[in-house]
């Protein structure tokens, strides 16, 4: 089954509305860096990062790195910004957990709300979104995926 | 010589690293990779990030080595794991304790990491291949053995020629100076043979070319003139008198006439080419000093990669024990 996300991240972008002066705005790769772009032309800011949570990761122990070139790419301050953390999907909480580490070793923000495109349920850990466009339980069977096909972004499930 | 490699795991993953021989180009790709992760932790405010927190590394030094042992312990202390730096040439062996008793005392202390360096060729090799019968969770990174190989300091050459290269399919590589004794060299050889580097040269005097360098596929000059024409790498070596055995050498005037990396030989190079040392320099013997600072020089980021490269080794062989497929969301 196929969703159309781009719908998805204008409904969040309403949501999100006018955010306050001197936010910035910072997405989880990887699905979390595309929705960050579209959102940052929506909401008009300008600041844009990404953030790689590999090295935060919780699971390093059972599974060992995770080799990617995807890295953390941060351009301005973190100490005193007000952050706004992007991510495709929402399920255990651990991603942002681990993305909490990364970001602080960077500098202490004044503060961080968290933006989901979907809340599949199934947390692991005490962590809500401020704002999420959609909610859709799911299965632990179900796959739930972002693609990016020819610069259009889909949610794809599928059984496994 | 050796006969087995138990740096790899039964599905070809890393388990220890011992030398860069017979390395699969897909785990040198990867450790290059993972060490680009890697790179900018010393830029952040917190220069840490957790991996290995809570494991021990042991850096087992039977030789002196204040750099390298310096590089693994900032490379450790990055991952978050505990460093205990031994110098054991000045203590157990000296009791008469062996290699094997030593390492099954460290790891009743519940080591997970053996750094080790050793003036013997295959220590660390025997040490791998002894944890791996007795402790099967312990790994082993060869920091110098010998003649034999210093893989890291391969793994960080190639990371720099990459870094300032992009790719190594049309580079030729000059490797100068006394590459008999050096493991240095014979890490980087093999390491770029694996990664498809096309032209490799070792240069140097017939008395310090080993006579296996052919069969290694590369071309060997007597000429350093000749020799260094036309390369994108220049790759000097430090003069190791320390592992001089005999007068191999009329002096070390007479190397830096014929050996030394002056402004005029490395004229012939490329323009662009960059200028490598593993450190540490003898300004005057083997390079120049105005070329040792010059604008061709990647000493230093060689030195700064060195301890990304280290980061990226120690993580690989310390995490994942199930597979290192798939993710969590």
């Amino acid at each position: 089954m196929q969703l159309d996300a781009e719908k998805l991240i204008d409904m969040l972008a309403e949501k999100i509305g006018t955010p306050v002066a001197d936010t910035v705005i910072i997405g989880i790769h990887t699905g979390g860096a595309w929705v960050a772009a579209r959102l940052s032309a929506k909401l008009g800011v300008a600041q844009v990062g990404t953030l790689a949570v590999t090295l935060h990761r919780d699971d390093f122990a059972r599974r060992g790195l995770h080799p990617q070139k995807k890295a953390t790419d941060i351009g301005f301050a973190v100490e005193g910004s007000h952050i706004l953390l992007v991510d495709d999907v929402l399920q255990s909480g651990r991603t942002i957990r681990a993305a909490l580490n990364e970001l602080f070793d960077f500098g202490r923000p004044a503060s961080v709300k968290l933006a989901v495109l979907i809340d599949r349920g199934g947390r692991e850990l005490p962590i809500l979104a401020d704002y999420v466009a959609m909610t859709m339980p799911l299965e632990a069977t179900q796959s739930l995926e972002l693609t990016d096909e020819n610069d259009v972004l889909r949610f794809e499930i599928r059984e496994q | 010589m050796l006969t087995t490699n138990p740096q790899l795991t039964a599905d070809k993953k890393l388990r220890h690293l011992l030398t860069t021989e017979g390395l699969p180009k897909a785990i040198i790709e990867n450790i290059l990779d993972t060490a680009d992760q890697f790179v900018s932790v010393g830029d952040r405010d917190v220069k840490k990030v957790p991996l290995l927190r809570g494991k021990s590394v042991f850096n087992l030094f039977f030789e002196n080595s204040t750099r390298t042992r310096t590089t693994f312990e900032i490379a450790a202390k990055r991952l978050s794991a505990d460093v205990i730096n031994l110098n054991i040439g000045a203590s157990s062996t000296n009791k008469g304790e062996s290699l094997i008793d030593t390492i099954d005392n460290l790891a009743a202390m519940d080591a997970d990491l053996f750094v080790v360096r050793h003036a013997q060729s295959g220590a660390a090799h025997l040490i791998a291949q002894h944890v791996n019968r007795v402790r099967p969770n312990i790994a082993v990174i060869n920091a110098g053995d010998g003649r034999h190989a210093h893989p890291t300091q391969g793994l960080l050459d190639m990371y720099t020629i990459r870094h300032y290269k992009k790719s190594f399919h049309n580079l030729s590589v000059a490797i100068v100076g006394d590459i008999l004794h050096s493991r240095v060299a014979r890490s980087g050889i093999h390491a770029l043979t694996t990664l498809g580097c096309p032209d490799v040269r070792v240069i140097g005097p017939k008395t310090l070319i080993p006579t296996e360098c052919a069969r290694m596929g590369v071309s060997v000059h007597h000429d350093m003139k000749r020799g260094i024409e036309g390369c994108d790498v220049v790759m000097m070596l430090r003069l190791q008198n320390e592992r001089m055995e005999g007068p191999l050498l009329p002096s070390a005037q007479e190397f830096y006439k014929s050996y030394g990396l002056t402004a005029e030989k490395l004229a012939r190079a490329k323009p662009d080419a960059i200028v490598m040392h593993p450190g540490p320099m003898n300004r005057g013997v083997e390079i120049e000093s105005t070329i040792a600072d010059g604008r061709q020089a990647v000493i230093l980021p060689q030195v700064t990669f060195g301890i990304a490269v280290r980061m990226a080794v120690m993580s690989m062989v310390s995490g994942g024990t199930v597979d290192h497929a798939g993710g969590v969301a």
